[in-house]
């Protein structure tokens, strides 16, 4: 897929996004924008809904109301006339292949090779070549400083070199957008500056990033934007010095207090 | 706290390579166990004594036995038994995997007629399941080829189309697929569900993340059980004398015996090829599980061990291959490698 994207439009559309899992509804009327190349940092307590905001947006989970749209597609469903149909599953696995996505437990598949892990869905989904696809998947791991690493197992790398694997695989798919859950709370904190700086790099080479993070120092440092949510909703937003180092409203002096 | 200080100074210290200060080893008188004693020699006593009798009773008729253990007709049986127990088990896995699948279907229909299924071939013996195969040709004497409810195309009288051998394995694999199907389904529950979602993520499509992802990984968990269904299959075997099947092995021997007027060598003689085939599967289940318990992390040991040859000093973790699954969950052993 080639990135028709017009200049200046949102990669990320949320127009009032409600979720609800039974009685409990996780998200409430959630409305964010990211422009393309730009990196939006969610924080926000435990069970606030960052993480399955970030889900809804590569389908990973049903939106029960408002819209959702990335690169100007709605996300899951396709409106024709006044009425919404859901996509068939091919269709959503079509949808996905352009939005990359790191979880916080790497989820790499232990039964391949660092450089298996990577080149699966490419030559699978994307019917690339065996051999372009090992050449690109060499070239990602040199990017993410694990070249020496590709015939490793995942049970074989550290916690922070199985995260930056990860990383190449979901880039391997080249998409056009990079969502990160929690990519660094599994990992020792010695290990965590090494998957940030990938994702630092990441976000200076001009990928649209949205990050789930407890790390605040990483959200001033890169983040466009900054959003803070709880108990499903947004609670503020804007330029990430200004919600950190002036935040408008208790709840979120009360969060940034406990981990800043 | 005093007196501890004097007597650890009063040991002669040992200083281990690394520096530390070690205490010596411990030399203790071990603690005896008379009464493990006296029951060994009790059970040994009661086996000798059993062999002995068994090699000089008469009923046992062990003449009759070496002239029947290679008798050929046997050994042919035992070709037999070989051949059902392969025939239906495959059919079972190929039939279980099915049915594993559907009862995970999101569809109820589909999953409620793979619980039925498994209802009817789980809840009735297998003894009473093969009489009922026996009776197949009586209950449809033919099979038609056709549109329901019109003049079939094609008709076949039952008898003809499949062969008692062909019922056999068939009520074997009926019964044993719906075992198998809990078996794959548990395999398939096992696999972390991140890895169902890695693989979404990344647009891979069910039946991708299904051959790809999930069943390489849900293996480990197949193989075992399905080795000990095996060697349960090769016995079973011995029931289809019900459908009436009788060139296996049981069968065979129990013919023989009818004519010869003595039952009880034949029946030593069925007991020692099926002792030997499981024997022989029981080795080889041993080596498959060793293989598969083995955790995916764990897969070239020898280079681990040459590269990290003091991790399980340092961290304490993984020391056995059998848990290096927990590896996988388990950042805090892996910042070493």
């Amino acid at each position: 897929m080639t990135n028709a994207t017009t200049s200046g439009a949102p990669m990320v559309h949320a127009d009032r996004v409600s979720k609800s899992f039974g009685s409990n509804e996780v998200l409430k009327s959630i409305s964010l924008s990211v422009p393309q190349g730009e990196v939006m940092c969610l924080v926000g307590p435990s069970g606030s809904g960052k993480s399955t905001f970030l889900r809804c947006i590569n389908h990973l989970e049903n939106v029960d109301a408002g819209r959702l749209s990335v690169d100007g597609v709605l996300v899951g469903y396709e409106e024709r006339g006044d009425k919404l149909y859901e996509l068939k599953p091919r269709e959503a696995a079509r949808q996905r292949r352009d939005i990359g996505m790191v979880f916080q437990r790497f989820n790499l598949f232990p039964h391949m090779t660092a450089l298996e892990n990577i080149i699966e869905a490419p030559i699978r989904v994307n019917r690339v070549k065996k051999d372009a696809a090992m050449a690109k998947g060499r070239e990602l791991l040199a990017q993410v400083g694990l070249a020496e690493k590709e015939d490793a197992y995942p049970a074989h790398l550290s916690g922070g070199q199985q995260q930056r694997v990860a990383i190449a695989r979901a880039l391997a798919m080249e998409p056009k957008l990079m969502l990160f859950d929690e990519p660094t709370s599994a990992l020792d904190p010695e290990l965590v500056g090494e998957v940030l700086d990938v994702m630092k790099g990441l976000a200076e080479s001009g990928m649209t990033m949205i990050v789930v993070t407890h790390e605040m120092g990483f959200a001033r440092e890169v983040a466009d934007q900054l959003v803070f949510m709880d108990g499903g909703v947004v609670v503020e937003s804007g330029d990430p010095d200004e919600v950190l180092g002036n935040p408008q409203h208790e709840r979120t002096r009360a969060f940034l207090s406990k981990v800043l | 706290m005093a007196a501890a200080r004097s007597d650890r100074s009063a040991t002669p210290a040992q200083v281990s390579p690394n520096g530390v200060d070690q205490a010596e080893a411990i030399k203790a008188i071990r603690l005896r166990h008379p009464w493990r004693n006296v029951i060994a020699v009790i059970l040994v006593a009661m086996l000798v004594l059993f062999l002995v009798d068994a090699s000089q009773r008469e009923a046992y008729g062990w003449a009759n036995f070496g002239k029947y253990i290679f008798d050929q007709r046997i050994s042919q049986a035992a070709g037999y038994t070989l051949l059902l127990t392969v025939y239906s088990m495959v059919i079972a896995i190929i039939l279980g995997v099915t049915l594993a699948v559907m009862r995970l279907s999101d569809n109820p229909v589909v999953k409620g007629i793979a619980w039925l299924y498994l209802w009817v071939f789980r809840g009735t013996p297998v003894y009473v399941q093969l009489v009922f195969w026996g009776l197949f040709a009586t209950i449809y004497s033919t099979i038609d080829v056709g549109i329901p409810f019109t003049e079939p195309w094609l008709s076949f009288e039952t008898s003809d189309l499949i062969s008692v051998f062909w019922l056999a394995v068939i009520g074997l694999a009926l019964n044993e697929s719906a075992y198998m199907a809990e078996i794959v389904r548990a395999g398939i529950l096992s696999v972390d569900k991140g890895q169902d979602e890695a693989a979404t993520a990344l647009g891979m499509s069910w039946m991708q993340t299904m051959t790809r992802v999930v069943i390489p990984q849900a293996m480990r968990i197949i193989i075992p059980p399905t080795g000990n269904e095996v060697i349960s299959m090769l016995k079973t075997t011995s029931l289809v004398t019900a459908i009436p099947f009788s060139l296996e092995l049981y069968g065979r021997s129990r013919d023989i015996s009818v004519v010869i007027f003595d039952p009880i060598p034949l029946l030593l003689v069925a007991s020692a090829w099926y002792l030997l085939f499981t024997s022989i599967l029981m080795v080889g289940q041993y080596f498959l599980e060793k293989r598969f318990s083995r955790g995916v992390g764990q897969a070239r040991p020898e280079k681990a061990g040459t590269e990290t040859g003091a991790i399980s000093v340092k961290t304490g973790v993984i020391t056995t291959p059998g848990e290096a699954s927990d590896s996988s969950t388990d950042p805090s052993g892996k910042e070493h490698r």
